[in-house]
């Protein structure tokens, strides 16, 4: 019997990825731990290697296919000794709707289900692909085809979050209307809109990282009320201890400006765990660990890999994690687990000159810190007028779980922790 | 009587009432109803239920007038209108003894009595005795219901002429009746007292009877009333009705034509009903009145925090299964649910004449009006085994889509129990189906309602049996 190969989860959120390359053709033999394919998620590129060993008869979604719902068959292998003849209908057929989990390994290895379900799904008109299950209206789902839309990201306004006929006109409403405007880049487009603008232009398709990046930003914008406070520090202090420490330290383990800061963040969060949340509707999560998001500018996007438990590493174990997590990054071969989850973010713009700026949170996090340069400014000492380095912070909130003096304390910690970074030592 | 207090407070027990009240005590609200007359309102007394009971009867009547058609034998059919219209009366009163029944289940409190809103959240009942009690209530749903209509030139008397109240408790059997209006009440009793030897006369002032139905439909339902004997005037206006001891004249003018007389021993005005706004308390609070209507908005709220209004008193269409869908939704709200509100434009509409009619959706002009593409299908009972069966071959299933999307647009019906009917096209437009669901849906044979589907299927032109 045929070992069907299926389309595997990368993390437990992802529902659907690209299929970007065959690295084996029909035909070819495969040895167990080879790899097979790569396979693009939402945010990193990944290649699948083969468990079992057997030939590849047949593959069933050619490479450059998006939307690969999880647990699809994507390809068939035959053990030895088997022919094309042991191949029957139902083997190719869909298993995303078994109801066990994506059969992956933590090693990202290939497995293959052995009582995969062959429940048929018939035919449809929807052009529904996620695994979460969508209600829509026969109507609904038959406009959204003809409009090209997809209804997972719409919110229905029928009995029980119905997707209904009114909910997909207010869609295609709102996008004909904004398709004329500045950001054409509205999360919705419609073939309609894109042939109604006369405007020239190159439509470039969007990849997954753009549509991940649309959807979720929006999301935070849209839902959470987000509120900023600023504060400038003087840095000169942490510039003196970093070269200090910096001096004995190997290239690898010398320490960024960033690492240091987000070492001092940790050290403010244990100060007000209270800025160490997340909002969900029914409970604020105070999280008992420091996870720090730092934000990494790449091809075509930007991603936040994570320093898992910053409280407890070194200044050179953040330095040397930084590193290699932003090489992988840029690299496009971060695993989920290096960028999922997260408690916290600091997203850096000193190196590009910016003074100040205000970023949007990263959910389900509640707070993300915007770091400006370092400039030398006069100051005020004492009624005379001296300089320092200063460099600005802002700190956006999630207002629904952490109120303005909560993040008044945090930013007054970090700002006492950064500039005297002796307190380290405490 | 002391002071009270209650989650929610609806003055009227009407179906809009006391529906909203059950309601209200499944969702663990602490509720209290105030009526002044009669449990089930309108609807339950004086209206849809006791018409249905005598529409029954006449139907019964009419098989037997034709019961040689079926190979049955029947002498001396007639009837005794004292019995006909007694059992009308004691369905409606074990339907309000029904009524009481569930409130007291359901734990509602029952208070006899006039309410009149005394400011916000608060109302004075008047139960005749000499202290109004004060009532208090978080929030309040007024229910009240409408009353008929009246012609300033054709005021009921409660004598020669009707409105439904005599007409559902007559003095005698008209050997003339005239009925103006032709709407579902004035059809209803139309057929009822033709079926039963009258000789009547409807006085239409708009182009079409049962105006808000497809034309196509109204004009069918007129040809076979007609056929019945009774006489149809459209675009008829009434100039002056004149009164003697048993008898009246009225005087008709035809858009185009010369005024003459009519004579009948009986008239019944059947021309709407207005919303019961008045004596209401309403000008102590800030909500609205306007046309007989309290200004709602979707969910029933009136501009008065803590005030809502539901029902015919809430305008129209003033039918008693919008009265209680829509206080369903009102009282889901107030519990802290989240309803979806009324749909206007799917609620059914039915009138119980011989033949009966109902819709709902779209009429055939107004589906055009909106610029769609329309796909329309017809189907003729004649063509449908079990309407042959039932000796009831006359009618017709319409149905509109819109050509571009498959959404069902309308559906309207005329001929046996088509109210029966409706409610599959009802269910296919609230989920929004398609000609597609539509068509792939297996209808049991032999039933009328395989006239529903080959109607769908005629859209598409593939129907089977045409």
């Amino acid at each position: 019997m045929p070992i069907q190969i299926l389309m595997p989860a990368l993390s437990p959120t992802m529902t659907h990825g690209t299929l970007t390359k065959w690295i084996k053709k029909e035909g070819d033999d495969v040895e167990s731990g080879e790899l097979i394919a790569e396979i693009e998620t939402d945010k990193a590129t990944m290649e699948i290697e083969a468990v079992e060993e057997g030939k590849l008869v047949k593959i069933i979604v050619p490479e450059g296919t998006e939307n690969v719902e999880v647990n699809k068959v994507i390809g068939l292998l035959l053990e030895e000794g088997e022919d094309l003849s042991n191949i029957k209908e139902d083997d190719t057929m869909d298993t995303s709707k078994s109801t066990s989990p994506p059969l992956i390994s933590s090693e990202n290895k290939l497995i293959h289900s052995p009582d995969y379900n062959t429940e048929h799904n018939p035919k449809s008109t929807t052009t529904v692909r996620s695994g979460k299950r969508i209600i829509a209206s026969p109507l609904a789902k038959r406009i959204a085809v003809e409009e090209n839309i997809d209804l997972s990201i719409i919110k229905g306004s029928g009995p029980h979050g119905r997707i209904i006929q009114k909910d997909i006109k207010d869609i295609t409403k709102i996008s004909t209307q904004s398709s004329n405007k500045e950001y054409p880049e509205h999360n919705i487009t419609t073939k309609t809109n894109l042939q109604k603008d006369n405007l020239q232009f190159e439509a470039v398709p969007h990849t997954n990282m753009r549509k991940t990046i649309a959807r979720r930003l929006t999301e935070s914008a849209r839902d959470i009320p987000h509120f900023n406070i600023s504060v400038d520090i003087q840095i000169d202090a942490m510039l003196d201890a970093r070269k200090r420490l910096n001096a004995n330290l190997e290239e690898e383990g010398k320490i960024s400006i960033n690492d240091f800061i987000i070492k001092c963040i940790s050290l403010a969060l244990s100060r007000v765990p209270s800025c160490n949340v997340s909002f969900t509707d029914e409970a604020i999560l105070f999280y008992k660990q420091v996870d720090i998001s730092f934000a990494v500018s790449i091809d075509g996007g930007l991603i936040t890999p994570i320093i898992k438990d910053v409280v407890n590493k070194s200044f050179s174990a953040i330095a040397r994690e930084t590193k290699e997590l932003a090489k992988q990054a840029k690299a496009g071969k971060l695993k989920p687990e290096d960028y999922e989850g997260g408690t916290f973010t600091i997203s850096n713009m000193g190196m590009f000159g910016i003074k100040s700026f205000n970023s949007i949170i990263n959910p389900p996090q509640a707070a993300i810190l915007s770091v400006g340069a370092g400039q030398i400014s006069p100051i005020v000492d004492n009624g005379s007028i001296s300089t320092a380095t200063i460099m600005n912070v802002t700190l956006a909130v999630d207002h629904r779980c952490i109120d303005g003096a909560t993040a008044a304390d945090f930013i007054r910690e970090l700002k006492s922790i950064i500039e005297e970074p002796l307190q380290f030592m405490l | 009587m002391s002071d009270k207090e209650f989650d929610v407070l609806i003055i009227g027990g009407g179906p809009g009432g006391y529906v909203t009240a059950i309601r209200g005590a499944q969702l663990g609200l602490n509720v209290c109803v105030i009526e002044n007359q009669h449990l089930g309102g309108i609807c339950l007394n004086w209206g849809c239920i006791p018409t249905k009971s005598l529409l029954r009867t006449a139907e019964i009547f009419h098989y037997m007038n034709n019961a040689k058609d079926f190979g049955l034998v029947t002498e001396n059919v007639g009837f005794e209108l004292e019995r006909v219209f007694e059992r009308s009366r004691n369905i409606s009163k074990k339907l309000s003894e029904g009524v009481a029944y569930l409130l007291k289940k359901n734990n509602v409190t029952v208070i006899d009595g006039k309410a009149k809103l005394a400011g916000p959240r608060k109302v004075l009942v008047n139960n005749g005795k000499k202290n109004n009690s004060s009532i208090y209530a978080k929030h309040i749903i007024i229910a009240t219901g409408s009353r008929p209509n009246t012609l300033p030139n054709v005021l009921p008397d409660k004598k020669l002429i009707w409105t439904y109240f005599e007409a559902l408790k007559p003095d005698k059997m008209p050997k003339e009746l005239i009925v103006i209006g032709s709407g579902a009440i004035g059809i209803e009793f139309a057929s009822f007292y033709n079926t039963l030897g009258s000789n009547v006369t409807i006085i239409e002032i708009l182009p079409h009877i049962l105006s808000f139905e497809d034309e196509e439909i109204s004009t069918m339902a007129k040809e076979q009333l007609e056929k019945q004997g009774i006489k149809i005037f459209t675009e008829t206006e009434i100039t002056k009705v004149e009164k003697s001891q048993d008898l009246t004249t009225t005087y008709i003018k035809p858009k185009n034509g010369k005024t003459s007389k009519i004579h009948a021993d009986r008239i019944i005005s059947a021309v709407g009903v207005i919303g019961n706004t008045e004596d209401l308390g309403l000008d102590s609070v800030k909500a609205k009145v306007d046309g007989g209507s309290i200004i709602t908005d979707e969910f029933s709220a009136t501009n008065e925090p803590g005030l809502y209004a539901i029902g015919d008193v809430a305008g129209p269409p003033r039918l008693a299964h919008k009265a209680e869908h829509e206080g369903i939704v009102c009282i889901e709200k107030i519990a802290g649910l989240s309803p979806s509100p009324l749909n206007k434009e799917i609620i059914p509409s039915c009138t119980y004449s011989r033949p009966q009619i109902a819709s709902v959706g779209l009429t055939e002009k107004a589906a055009k009006k909106s610029g769609k593409k329309l796909k329309i299908g017809r189907f003729p009972f004649s063509a449908n085994g079990k309407a042959i069966a039932l000796g009831e071959p006359e009618g017709m299933v319409k149905t509109i889509f819109d050509a571009n999307s498959g959404q069902l647009l309308g559906a309207h019906i005329i001929g046996v129990e088509s109210t029966e009917l409706i409610h599959s096209f009802v269910i296919a437009m609230g989920l929004e189906t398609t000609e597609e669901e539509l068509i792939h849906a297996i209808f049991p044979h032999p039933t009328l309602s395989e006239i529903s589907h080959e109607s769908v299927l005629n859209a598409y032109s593939r129907s089977i049996h045409i």
